[in-house]
């Protein structure tokens, strides 16, 4: 039974179309990625489940309850911001009550659920702070806090991680999961960075101009891409050019080295091979390389080679002692996994 | 909401109105019966307007001549040397919308009168001085606000550092660089000035110089519908500093865009 | 007679950079043209008349001519020149603001706000003798107004009572260059507001009010407080204006040292000093009351 369903959204500016039909049925307690590219529409979605747009087509039900005509300010709905949306004149424990003031909340109980909050993100000291006095980092906890505090039924994050820096970046996504988890609260998620939206959600929505290009786990988002786009858009890929040698058998010929593939193919003719950068492993005999650079990445080395027909590849190799990274130059053989490849019509 | 936006607009734009329609009105009631340029013919044919405006016109240049000189280097310095100094120089440049200009043309004339160690009312020359200084000090806080403004979004100490590498003396950076790069907020500051200046009338009626603002109060005493003309052609002038203040911002920003 | 084109906005100093121009006396010496000027031209006359205030004829301090001020004559030449700057300031900070938010947040078209910005840049700096003649035209005897509505409507303005050359005349003439001021200092203030407040608060369950009363207000206040203070002064220190619309024949406090200094026949030419310092006071004390509310106000800020 869904939570939050969104039933052929359209949203138009003018001539414009940037939503196209946009339908999805979020789980209570669930928390869904919108991953895209900026223009994808995924922000758009977002506002007018906030009520801050209104819908050009289609219905948007929380709860069973349809609030496609209601103003924002009777939604219910918790949103934090990319950044710097605290209200300036308000401490944070002003800021976290803010919502239950308006709704006429006693000072008392207001005060009660204003320290319950700001301990939960870790903040019970810092209330009678002014948001300038509060690193980038302290705010969006803040604004977390604000959010959640009139205890709405669906929490909106619009890329509030986008302003902060790489490390708090990493730790607040685990506390902002973490307590949506122990808050059981429905979310969604907008995020133009995949390994956020990967590491965070339950499932992933990519969004490619207006239109949902896959729903799906992160794992298949990941393993299985639906097209190519989501193939090109989360995570790395190798896209090489290869010719189908027989189709009943799966036999291709890439770069003049023979492959067999487990993946229906063409009849005949020219198609693209992709393939991740971890798909590769260098073994004894297979595809061969020529090292051009490699780039250290701590656990990870990632190494960037050409084949002999001159296309390039990106391959992983794990940074262990007893396997001493390539050097440039050298000439290597690669094996590969044969379900690893995705085949796309050339 | 956008229907009280309107209202509140509309109520505005009539009391804003109003007047100029007003005095346009009047000044071409000269001639009885029948609208007519009359009275701006006898405004413009009097040689008592062509000295006063002339002279006018020409402290209001020399004023902007003083001006940036007067505060393009001093904000150039505090900037790049003495950002400490900022806070004082804010409240220095702010002082003459707070102390009434009367009370300063009052200062001066007691300060600078014949028996003072700087007798600078005793001479034409010498007021005509003071009226300049006197204007000076009234345009200080636009002029001020105007350039600091524009070397704020210079980075003034690269393009020093820079300038210095290649070996420019002060006076080379100051007016080849930093200047060139300046003159729009220069020129808005200009326009403001010229603005202010142009009818003046405390400062000229006291140090008691024959310029335009008591010029048309002399006109507003004697006759009836000529300073209707007059305040017709001060608007015009207003207008067309503004317009020229907007313009040069506007070029300031594309030439800014293009250089992206 | 006062225009600004924006805000005094306070601007985070940028960290000193260290460059190779001489000592400290040389970067002095760079500023020595400006403290001068401003020693010469605006502070020492500033200070000859608050001491030519305090200076018995003889040399020597007295109070007798602050004590002068307590005429009826000139304390009720104070009295209308508080009156009229308190409420031409507050009208145009109301007006203004009203017409400034309107333009920046009233969804009116883009264009119009351009339009009011440059115009109102030209009507602030349109006071002065040429604004009095505009309203004598419009809304004297003789003028546009009154004839139109005479003529019309056959409705007698000045037979309500109303007349140009009193109190409530001259509110409505500095009006015209108050209102305006408001709107361009204010308009810069209003753009600071960020959608994502009132985006915040709407979602958080807050009316337009609550918002406007909660958020923006509090946020803008220091803003509208400081406008305040320079209309106050700006009206305060308005001479040409009042001359050229009344002659002298209202009574306000800078006309009143104009015509003492004028005149200079000087019964007690000790008095005008008192006025000027008197004068200086009353805007001083009005910006530094708004300082110390604004110090209130933004506490929140840096």
């Amino acid at each position: 039974m869904s939570f939050l369903t969104l039933e052929n959204l359209k949203k138009s500016f003018g001539q414009t179309q940037v939503v196209h039909d946009f339908s999805l049925a979020v789980g209570k307690g669930e928390f869904v990625s919108l991953l895209g590219p900026s223009g994808c529409g995924k922000t758009t979605v977002l506002r007018m489940i906030a009520g801050f747009e209104t819908t050009s087509a289609g219905r948007i039900r929380i709860d069973g309850q349809d609030v496609t005509a209601l103003p924002p300010a009777r939604r219910q709905i918790g949103m934090v911001f990319q950044a710097y949306a605290l209200f300036p004149n308000l401490t944070a424990a002003g800021n976290v009550g803010f919502g239950l003031r308006v709704a006429g909340v006693p000072r008392r109980e207001r005060a009660a659920r204003v320290a319950e909050m700001l301990a939960l993100i870790g903040l019970p000291d810092l209330g009678d702070r002014y948001p300038f006095q509060l690193s980038g980092g302290q705010q969006q906890r803040v604004a977390l806090a604000r959010a959640l505090a009139p205890r709405p039924r669906v929490l909106l994050l619009d890329e509030p991680l986008s302003a902060l820096d790489a490390k708090i970046r990493v730790s607040l996504r685990a506390e902002i999961r973490e307590l949506q988890r122990t808050l059981g609260i429905t979310t969604i998620f907008v995020t133009h960075d995949q390994e956020e939206a990967l590491s965070m959600s339950d499932r992933v929505v990519v969004m490619h101009q207006g239109r949902a290009a896959q729903v799906g786990t992160p794992a298949e988002i990941y393993d299985s891409p639906a097209n190519a786009f989501v193939a090109g858009f989360v995570g790395q890929l190798n896209r090489l050019p290869a010719r189908v040698v027989d189709a009943g058998t799966g036999r291709v010929e890439l770069a003049g080295h023979p492959l067999t593939l487990a993946a229906t193919l063409p009849a005949s003719g020219q198609v693209t091979l992709a393939a991740r950068p971890e798909a590769f492993r260098p073994a004894p005999a297979g595809l061969p390389v020529e090292v051009e650079t490699v780039e250290f990445l701590g656990a990870l080395r990632r190494v960037h080679a050409r084949l002999p027909d001159g296309s390039a590849l990106v391959f992983d190799m794990f940074n262990s002692p007893d396997a001493p990274a390539p050097r440039m130059g050298e000439r290597l053989t690669l094996a590969v996994d044969p379900s690893a490849w995705i085949v796309e019509a050339a | 909401m956008r229907l009280w936006s309107w209202l509140g607009f509309a109520l505005g734009a009539v009391f804003m109105v109003l007047p100029l329609v007003g005095m346009f009105e009047f000044s071409l009631r000269a001639r009885r019966g029948e609208y007519s340029l009359d009275a701006y013919r006898s405004v413009l044919g009097d040689p008592q307007f062509q000295a006063t405006f002339a002279y006018s016109v020409v402290v209001a240049i020399v004023t902007i001549i003083a001006g940036v000189l007067l505060v393009v280097p001093t904000a150039y310095w505090v900037r790049l040397r003495l950002s400490r100094l900022r806070p004082v120089m804010e409240f220095v440049t702010l002082l003459p919308l707070v102390i009434p200009p009367i009370v300063i043309a009052f200062g001066y004339l007691r300060q600078f009168n014949t028996s003072s160690f700087l007798p600078l009312t005793g001479s034409a020359r010498g007021t005509d001085f003071l009226l300049v200084m006197g204007y000076v000090t009234l345009s200080l806080p636009y002029m001020y606000r105007a350039v600091d403004t524009g070397l704020r979004t210079l980075d003034v100490a690269t393009l020093t550092e820079a300038s210095q590498s290649l070996g420019a003396s002060w006076v080379t950076i100051l007016s080849r660089v930093i200047l060139p790069n300046l003159w729009p907020a220069v020129l808005s500051g200009a326009f403001l000035s010229f603005a202010i200046v142009i009818g003046e009338y405390v400062f000229a009626a006291l140090l008691d110089r024959p310029a335009f603002g008591p010029y048309m109060v002399w006109v507003g005493g004697n006759r009836a519908y000529e300073p209707a003309a007059l305040a017709v052609i001060a608007f015009g002038v207003t207008w067309a500093c503004m317009g020229l203040l907007t313009l040069t911002g506007r070029l300031a920003a594309h030439h800014r865009a293009a250089r992206r | 007679m006062t225009i600004t084109a924006a805000t005094p906005a306070p601007v985070p100093a940028p960290p000193a950079r260290r460059l190779h121009v001489g000592g400290t006396l040389a970067a002095w010496i760079g500023v020595a043209p400006f403290i001068a000027f401003a020693l010469l031209f605006l502070l020492l006359p500033t200070l000859t008349v608050v001491i030519g205030a305090f200076r018995a004829p003889g040399g020597g301090f007295t109070l007798e001519h602050v004590a002068g001020l307590s005429q009826p004559r000139i304390v009720s030449a104070f009295w209308i020149s508080i009156r009229l700057s308190l409420a031409t300031a507050a009208l145009g900070c109301l007006i203004g603001f009203i017409v400034a938010a309107a333009v920046t947040r009233g969804g009116l078209p883009e264009g119009l706000r351009s339009g009011v910005m440059t115009f109102s840049g030209v009507a602030a700096n349109f006071a002065g003798v040429p604004l009095a003649f505009a309203f004598i035209a419009t809304l004297g005897r003789l003028g546009f107004m009154t004839v139109l509505l005479r003529e019309w409507f056959g409705f007698n303005l000045y037979a309500t009572g109303f007349n140009l050359i009193s109190f409530w005349g001259l509110v409505l003439t500095y009006l015209y260059f108050q209102i305006p001021l408001m709107v361009l200092v204010i308009t810069p203030a209003l753009d600071g507001l960020k959608r994502e407040w009132r985006e915040a608060a709407e979602v958080l369950g807050a009316s337009r009010l609550q918002y406007f009363r909660m958020i923006a207000m509090p946020i803008l206040w220091p803003a509208v407080l400081g406008t305040f203070a320079l209309l106050f002064a700006n009206a305060f220190g308005a001479v040409a204006t009042a001359m050229a619309l009344t002659g002298s024949s209202l009574s306000i406090a800078p006309i009143l040292l104009f015509a003492q200094i004028r005149g200079d026949v000087l019964q007690d030419p000790a008095l005008g000093y008192a006025i000027a310092f008197g004068m200086i006071v009353l805007t001083a004390v009005a910006n530094l009351i708004s300082i110390l509310l604004r110090g209130r106000a933004e506490r929140w800020l840096k």
